[in-house]
């Protein structure tokens, strides 16, 4: 929880900092589009951030969002499938996807990041080969699942009804519902079942985790299978909000940005800790270094990843000297007599 | 041995003061090592002993003090400056670069080189010498990993000898070395301490301490309770002053055993695939396991809880075969097993105690799936009350705690289980006086109230003051059940190293 803090701080100063550079930053239309693309995003790591809590990584990410993104549309559109079949296919091609790469991990015993490595090549290749490499889109039609991602929902008192059309009036973009409805679930979850205790339990130790009666590999299996369907659910997002996706690099180092997130979000790669709070904010921190990237003239464009770049090596290099720094107070490992 | 206190002070410590958070781990501690001579410290685990020797080793530096290296002030900000100035630690946890081969490990860190390239013949030159004079009989190129305990640490010692130390600091060097073992390793104490090197030993095991040790320094509480010769030193003085009270021994055999809880029916191990065991072990009876290293005590505990699998035959809990190398079905049924290495197989160390006590449980203490954060709290102040883990304050992260504590947290997790059946592999490994009374006292609560104790240990004063029947192994075979009342030492040796039957 204090990560969350440290890390919204940062947040807060990055966008103060911004706000100040840009005047193009604290207008209704930029505020409601950083909403959309952090909730977008934030959905990704929140899957991330569960797969790393548990010990592993998924890089498969990006491509699973390209499989869901393609297939959506074209189910729809050149399939002809009706929407519902449609949204339940998808899912459960993620809940399919994230099985497999559990299992080859839980009982094949082979290493989360050379799993989903091959996953990463292995969905993006079935995407363009299932799409012959065409763009897939919804042809105007499908409003009504759209707005899924594309609707706006207005905030009483804030939100200027009568321009709700326009681009002066903020509102709140749909999918940030869909995202705090899966983070309050994932926080429940993780801070207070039985399954979120083991899950961190199995990211800490997984042989205390086995002696202690904890069944490893079913919940080792399970967050890689609650991984991909956000990352499914997350890709069908994306091209409900875009319109289209090209097989070839929709959704492209999306895994990066989603593991970034959760990273600087609190969470750390030996597994065992993390909260979704810090993940969600860690995906804002991101989007608004993107959205300052493009806004602030003085930074030219093309340097976007390695600003991204510095700044996450920055904040975990603050996290460490913090932790270093309480365990010199606190004493821990090294102290213990 | 006269003239001894007068020999130079090689390193010392004065005042030596050390905070961690709001514990004190060390106030005020003075600390002399003389050349040639083996200073023993001891002292319950939280005493201080770990904290004084890392300061010692450049592990640690003080919050106060001033150390001493030759008689001068030093600072010591790095194992490595302590290396340079000829203090070497062996560490408890052994560490050796397991993928490497002795010589590698002896020569780490100063590999001979010539024109930047690895010199190994070199190489094998040093770590041979070195080798030899610790009187390991192994060639240099051999592969740390297919050396046992025992040898590993003299590979360390080796490695220390090498590079020239002459103060070689030993943390609970005989924690998990059999007792031919032992017997080398203080052997080669001593004459370390001939040759003028000088030897500062931490052990729990008192009688080692008084065999090897030239000068006994007894630490309580972070603070030097006293300084005693080998001469005025005995056990119950050390005792007296670690504990700071007297220590009863356990009763035992409270009640008498019931019907057979756990039956090992023909077992194979893999480490002893040829060998079936046969075990039963009654409710209300606690069955000790002696053998050496090697023995196959942890495979055998493992294998019948289910985390390793078995070769053949089958583990029969209150009569019903237990699926076979399933723990979580042993758990389920009532079966715990209490790991050798708690570090590894126990803890979730960076967690607080509270969770480490409660993973074992959470099942039972939920309702519908949620953990009510109140039930948990009850469970860990009832735990830490009923074990007296100190601190008590159950928010702390468990690796904070001391071995002894820490052990307890692990034992404390199975107790919340309330088991038909205990394993307790190495139940006192690392674990001083004091708390491994209570944790004795523990056990036989437990078989007290029904459970079937079967444990394993490599000390056999503990298996003789702790079990009712004693099975001895040997090379994977229960080459014999006694009942502990007539176990002799002698017996047990004899029957733990007896040629297999033909």
């Amino acid at each position: 929880m204090r990560k969350a803090l440290g890390i919204l701080v940062l947040l807060l100063v990055v966008a103060g900092v911004t706000a100040l550079a840009s005047e193009g930053f604290l207008t209704a239309y930029n505020l409601e589009n950083l909403c959309r693309r952090t909730a977008l995003f934030g959905i990704l790591a929140v899957g991330a951030g569960i797969v790393i809590m548990a010990g592993g990584i998924d890089l498969s990410t990006g491509s699973v969002v390209c499989l869901a993104g393609c297939l959506l549309p074209w189910l729809l559109v050149s399939e002809g499938w009706s929407p519902t079949a449609a949204v339940a296919a998808v899912l459960g091609l993620g809940v399919i996807v994230g099985l497999f790469q559990g299992a080859l991990v839980a009982w094949g015993r082979l290493q989360p990041f050379l799993v989903t490595l091959c996953g990463l090549l292995f969905y993006r290749g079935l995407a363009r080969g299932i799409t012959d490499d065409q763009t897939q889109g919804f042809r105007g039609g499908f409003d009504g699942l759209r707005s899924l991602a594309t609707g706006r929902i207005p905030v009483p008192g804030l939100t200027d009804l009568d321009a709700f059309e326009g681009a002066s009036a903020f509102a709140i973009p749909a999918p940030v519902a869909s995202l705090a409805a899966i983070a309050v679930l994932a926080a429940i979850i993780l801070r207070f079942t039985v399954w979120g205790r083991w899950l961190l339990a199995v990211g800490r130790n997984p042989q205390a985790a086995a002696y202690s009666g904890i069944p490893v590999a079913w919940v080792t299996l399970s967050a890689f299978a609650a991984g991909a369907v956000l990352s499914a659910y997350g890709g069908m997002l994306f091209v409900l909000d875009v319109g289209s996706a090209q097989p070839a690099d929709f959704g492209n180092f999306y895994e990066l940005y989603a593991i970034a997130a959760a990273v600087l979000g609190g969470c750390s790669l030996r597994g065992g800790e993390g909260s979704v709070a810090g993940i969600v904010v860690g995906a804002a921190l991101m989007q608004v270094l993107r959205n300052a990237i493009v806004l602030v003239e003085r930074i030219p464009d093309n340097v976007e990843y390695a600003v991204i770049g510095a700044v996450i090596l920055v904040g975990v290099l603050a996290d460490e000297l913090v932790r270093r720094l309480a365990r010199r107070r606190g004493g821990t490992l090294r102290g213990a007599a | 041995m006269s003239g001894r206190d007068h020999a130079p002070a090689v390193l010392e410590v004065r005042g030596a003061s050390k905070r961690f958070g709001g514990v004190v781990a060390l106030d005020r501690v003075d600390c002399v090592v003389r050349g040639g001579e083996a200073l023993a410290v001891v002292g319950e685990n939280g005493a201080g002993k770990s904290t004084l020797m890392r300061i010692l080793a450049g592990v640690l530096e003080p919050d106060d003090g001033v150390l001493l290296v030759d008689g001068e002030v030093a600072r010591l900000r790095s194992v490595r400056e302590a290396q340079r100035r000829g203090i070497a630690l062996v560490h408890q946890e052994l560490s050796l670069a397991e993928n490497l081969d002795a010589a590698a490990n002896i020569v780490l860190g100063r590999e001979p080189r010539r024109l930047g390239i690895l010199d190994r013949r070199a190489a094998d030159r040093l770590a041979a010498s070195a080798l030899a004079r610790v009187g390991l009989a192994v060639p240099p190129r051999t592969p740390v990993a297919s050396l046992g305990v025992g040898a590993r640490q003299l590979v360390e010692i080796a490695r220390a000898l090498s590079a020239e130390a002459r103060t070689i600091i030993l943390d609970e060097p005989t924690a998990s070395l059999s007792r031919a073992e032992v017997d080398r390793l203080l052997a080669l104490v001593a004459e370390l301490r001939g040759r003028g090197t000088a030897v500062v030993l931490i052990s729990h095991r008192l009688d080692e301490v008084l065999r090897a040790a030239d000068r006994i320094m007894v630490l309580r509480d972070g603070r030097v309770r006293g300084e005693l010769s080998r001469v005025e030193a005995s056990r119950d003085k050390i005792v007296t002053l670690m504990v700071g009270r007297e220590v009863a021994a356990v009763a035992r055999r409270a009640t008498s055993p019931g019907a057979a809880r756990l039956s090992l029916r023909g077992l194979r191990t893999e480490a002893h695939p040829a060998v079936a065991v046969d075990l039963e072990v009654r409710a209300g009876e606690v069955l000790g396991i002696a053998g050496l290293v090697g023995s196959g005590r942890t495979e055998l505990l493992e294998t019948a809880f289910g985390v390793r699998r078995s070769r053949g035959g089958d583990v029969l809990l209150d009569g019903a075969t237990l699926p076979a190398g399933d723990p979580r079905a042993s758990a389920r049924r009532g079966m715990a097993l209490v790991p050798e290495d708690r570090a590894r197989h126990g803890l979730f160390l960076p967690d607080p105690v509270r969770r480490n006590y409660s993973m074992a449980v959470l099942g039972r203490l939920a309702s519908f799936g949620v953990l009510p954060a109140r039930r948990e709290v009850a469970l860990a102040d009832r735990l830490a009350a009923a074990l007296s883990v100190r601190p008590a304050d159950h928010a702390r992260a468990a690796a904070t705690l001391s071995g002894g504590n820490q052990q307890k947290v692990v034992l404390g997790r199975w107790i919340a289980a309330e088991p038909k059946v205990l394993l307790l592999d190495e139940p006192t490994r690392g674990v001083d006086v004091g708390a491994r009374a209570e944790i004795h006292a523990i056990v036989r609560r437990l078989a007290a109230q029904g459970a079937a104790v079967l444990f394993a240990s490599s000390e056999l004063d503990e298996v003789r003051s702790l079990a009712d029947r004693i099975a001895c192994l040997r090379e994977g075979e229960v080459t014999g059940i006694l009942d502990a009342s007539d176990a002799g030492e002698e017996a047990l040796m004899r029957l733990m190293t007896a040629e297999r039957a033909a």
